[in-house]
């Protein structure tokens, strides 16, 4: 949920910007991280742990702790809270280890 | 017990709360302050040097009270939110308590809203006298609060209620 | 495959308040800085700090820490001696003093004549039953998503934890719009200031001392959470659970300095758990065991703010001097910084600090 109104702060938000998530369409602000604009949208599970296939979300927001590896516009493994939303970006809940395939593979 | 549920104990108020023949004169400040922690702008403050100056930063803030007048300039300067400013002749049946506030909406000048003490528990009615919000006060805003009298040194935070 | 290398006079790699402070003060000494950092903005965790902070004038006392960020940031994106990078990680320190930087998928290298490393530390985590469950997060994490993106990460939270960090941030959930169910603290004392723990108090918060959080309940997702006392021995006691329907869970049970760089330096360090984990030794000037080497801020022992930025002048002061800038007037402004540092530690709440620091500081 957005904050509209802050004793302390004034949040001054970017450009409006579209993307997906699990082929669903979202909006979210330019400068923002996808985690942001997720959590903004009320979505707090970004993936399925490898092994024992448990929820997991965000947890440090610093880009430290691999809770809320993501697949981005086809690359897993994206540390989505620190990753800037940008148009148009496909974000998928990652399952799994994430696989990247490359060329000839 | 502050160090266990965070709220000051009896004994703990004793040593803050300034002599009745003080209290009888008009408003003036009470210093919610318990602990030695490295901090010291209220020190630097008070247009009256009421308070301070420190010689080491972890001092406790001891008021002058013949010095302070109650003016309530330093509320605004402590990080902690810990000084507030009371005035027990405001009314016959009422005490003006001045302290800070930092949440929205800020309440309109008039407005009934609900007391609370240090325990967060909701303890009277009380009507809001003004709203003083600066530029310089930095969004810490001080609210001026008409309590029954015999509440004023309970009263230290409210809540805004819709009835 | 050929690479170039950069030389540099004295890189910063991180830029919170020590790194800032850091940068600035060896540039106006006369050295040239390059300030790396990997988030795209700099400030480091000051960007969120919206409470008043405590020390003295020369802390910036009373100011609150997203100005002091934003002074900071300002002095240091204008001063002409210093390059400021964002986005640049600073992914290896190679035993010939090479940094390898990463920044928007270009790979460069730079070897510095002096290397100060702020990296800050990371949030801890602690066990208990289900705390992988999405709407369990560090502390400082719902710190970002409320005061630097403005969002709320749900509606009601339990907090963790009873010291600075754990009050503060009940706070600013509050003036955010959330509901705090309870603090609750493992320690028989609360840890945070006192003045921090009495305004939540008298907010409606209560705060559970000696109790730890049991277990999180949830399928997808947080929906409730578990505490009970813990008694004189730190053992639970079966029999004095208490239930909050909470969505959000935040741990706020310490912070690991980060200090991955300083070991690929060959530092050495030491576990000292009252720093908050593995921290190198150094000497007054931060310098470390590697000569050229130095650390500060919480990187060198998890402290307040304000400590870091004295740490942080403190390093830049003499990594400048070193080189030979400076000179004049250096004593006393090395002694000025140490004295201001040394009030903030002084009193009775500086006590572990000063223990921890006992442990580390040789020369």
């Amino acid at each position: 949920m957005r904050i509209e109104q802050h004793p302390v702060l004034e949040f001054r938000r970017g450009k409006k910007i579209k993307f997906t998530f699990d082929g669903k369409e979202y909006v979210g602000y330019e400068g923002e991280t996808i985690a942001a604009a997720l959590h903004a949208a009320g979505i707090r599970v970004m993936r399925e742990s490898p092994v024992l296939h448990r929820p997991r979300g965000l947890f440090c927001a610093i880009g430290n702790c691999s809770s809320c590896l993501m697949t981005v516009n086809g690359e897993p493994n994206v540390r989505i809270c620190v990753e800037k939303l940008r148009p148009g970006m496909v974000v998928e809940s990652q399952k799994g280890k994430g696989v990247v395939y490359a060329a000839g593979n | 017990m502050l160090a266990v549920d965070g709220i000051p104990t009896p004994e703990d108020l004793a040593a803050k709360i300034p002599p009745p023949e003080r209290l009888a004169k008009g408003p003036v400040v009470i210093a919610e302050c318990f602990q030695p922690i490295p901090c010291d702008p209220c020190s630097h403050a008070c247009p009256r040097q009421a308070i301070g100056p420190f010689e080491d930063i972890n001092e406790i803030p001891q008021v002058d009270y013949d010095k302070c007048n109650g003016c309530g300039q330093c509320i605004t300067r402590c990080p902690g939110l810990a000084l507030f400013v009371v005035d027990l002749t405001y009314s016959e049946k009422e005490a003006l308590v001045k302290l800070p506030y930092e949440f929205l909406p800020l309440p309109a000048e008039g407005q009934e809203v609900t007391g609370m003490n240090r325990a967060g528990e909701k303890v009277c009615r009380a009507r809001v006298v003004k709203v003083v919000a600066t530029e310089k006060m930095d969004k810490t805003a001080v609210v001026w609060l008409a309590v029954p009298k015999e509440l004023a040194m309970e009263v230290r935070h409210f809540v805004i209620t819709h009835v | 495959m050929q690479q170039e290398i950069s030389f540099v006079e004295i890189a910063v790699i991180g830029g919170g308040p020590a790194g800032l402070c850091a940068a600035l003060e060896a540039a106006n000494a006369g050295a040239r800085v390059i300030l790396l950092d990997r988030q795209d903005r700099l400030g480091g965790q000051l960007i969120k700090q919206t409470h008043r902070f405590f020390g003295s004038r020369s802390h910036r006392a009373s100011e609150r820490g997203i100005n002091i960020a934003a002074e900071l940031t300002g002095q240091v994106i204008s001063h002409p001696l210093i390059e400021a990078l964002t986005g640049a990680t600073v992914f290896g320190f190679y035993e010939d003093g090479v940094l390898g930087v990463e920044q928007e998928g270009r790979v460069f290298y730079l070897k510095p004549s002096r290397v100060i490393v702020a990296t800050g530390a990371s949030e801890k985590n602690l066990a208990f039953p289900n705390n992988d469950l999405p709407g369990i997060y560090g502390a400082g994490a719902v710190q970002t998503l409320v005061n630097v993106y403005g969002i709320l990460p749900g509606k009601r939270v339990l907090m963790v934890g009873a010291g600075n960090i754990g009050v503060i941030v009940s706070y600013q959930l509050l003036q955010a719009g959330m509901e705090v169910a309870a603090i609750v603290e493992a320690a028989p004392r609360i840890g945070a200031y006192w003045v921090h723990a009495a305004k939540v108090r008298r907010a409606g918060v209560p705060i559970y001392t000696s109790h730890t959080i049991k277990r999180a309940y949830g399928e997808q997702e947080v929906e409730e959470a578990v505490i009970w006392q813990l008694d004189e021995q730190g053992q639970p006691v079966p029999g004095t659970e208490k239930d909050f329907a909470v969505d959000t869970i935040c741990l706020s049970v310490g912070l690991s300095p980060l200090v991955e760089l300083l070991a690929q330096a060959g530092c050495r360090l030491a576990y000292v758990p009252q720093l908050g984990g593995h921290v190198p030794l150094r000497d007054a000037n931060l310098q470390t065991t590697v000569p050229g080497v130095y650390v500060a801020g919480d990187a060198a022992g998890v402290e307040e703010a304000s400590a870091a930025m004295m740490e942080g002048a403190l390093a830049g002061l003499h990594a400048a001097y070193s080189l030979g800038y400076g000179r004049a007037g250096y004593e006393d402004r090395r002694r000025e910084l140490q004295h201001q540092l040394d009030s903030l530690r002084s009193g009775p709440v500086g006590e572990k600090i000063r223990t921890g620091l006992a442990r580390v500081l040789a020369g």
